[in-house]
């Protein structure tokens, strides 16, 4: 699951535009299997947590009421380019990614 | 002899319940994540899910919160939402579909650099009330907007 999330983050004036786009299902638990009629048993993400520089900058909790493959974009001061970002999410399943980047 | 094979046995079969225990879900890393607010996020009502997610539903009407919401959703599976609040010192932010089953779609805590302005998408069953609610100064405060919605989101 190395690559489920896409990160963009960009500074202007010392305030960081965060966006990251997350591939995931995003499973209510509430669907049912079309052909058996079984429900889908629910895969959601419910924690997103976006650090920069060592510092938290926003940790999200998600419900399953979140779309499928989850947008989300912040903002944060105190932000110049070249700052290190790193993005974090964990699934009700235990499943999680994580990625680093920079802040353009 | 006979004991060790009794002890070894005894061994097995608790190793064997531990490992049924996580197979069937008791176990799973949902325990370890305590942190995730479960009964403010399976609540079935708008003040339930509040008092969960932001310790109480008592929120006061603000026009500094400015909720960006579709009029009409055509597709009430992604649903542009984005929440801006204008009032000093907003700590965390919740976002919730008056009439989804479960209103509570996501909770923000904003670190102290943290501008209060959150972008995402969320699902809609039907035409709703999109409610916006943020913390500031322990205080309460929300904005809400109706999203119509032609096709649902929640459901198959």
């Amino acid at each position: 699951m190395a690559k489920s999330i896409k990160l963009r983050a960009k500074a202007k004036d010392g305030t960081a535009t965060v966006k990251a786009l997350i591939s995931h299902p995003m499973e209510t638990g509430l669907r049912k299997d079309k052909k058996s009629g079984k429900p889908i048993p629910a895969e959601f993400i419910q924690e997103v947590v976006c650090e920069s520089g060592g510092k938290t900058v926003l940790s999200a909790q998600w419900g399953s009421a979140i779309s499928k493959n989850p947008f989300i974009s912040f903002k944060f001061s105190g932000a110049k380019s070249g700052d290190s970002i790193k993005i974090s999410w964990v699934d009700n399943k235990g499943n999680s990614d994580s990625l680093d980047g920079k802040i353009k | 002899m006979n004991h060790n094979r009794r002890v070894l046995l005894k061994g097995s079969l608790a190793a064997g319940a531990v490992g049924a225990a996580v197979s069937a879900g008791l176990l799973t890393p949902k325990a370890v994540m305590a942190a995730w607010a479960k009964d403010a996020f399976e609540a079935k009502e708008v003040n339930a899910a509040l008092t969960g997610s932001m310790g109480s539903a008592d929120a006061t009407a603000s026009d500094k919160i400015k909720l960006k919401a579709p009029d009409i959703a055509e597709n009430g599976a992604v649903v542009p939402i984005t929440v801006t609040s204008k009032i000093d010192g907003t700590t965390s932010m919740s976002i919730l579909v008056a009439k989804n089953n479960t209103p509570l779609t996501s909770t923000y805590e904003l670190g102290p650099n943290t501008q209060a302005y959150i972008s995402t998408r969320v699902k809609m069953g039907k035409t709703s009330d999109v409610i916006a609610v943020v913390k500031a100064g322990g205080k309460l405060y929300s904005t809400k907007k109706e999203v119509k919605v032609t096709i649902g989101g929640c459901g198959g």
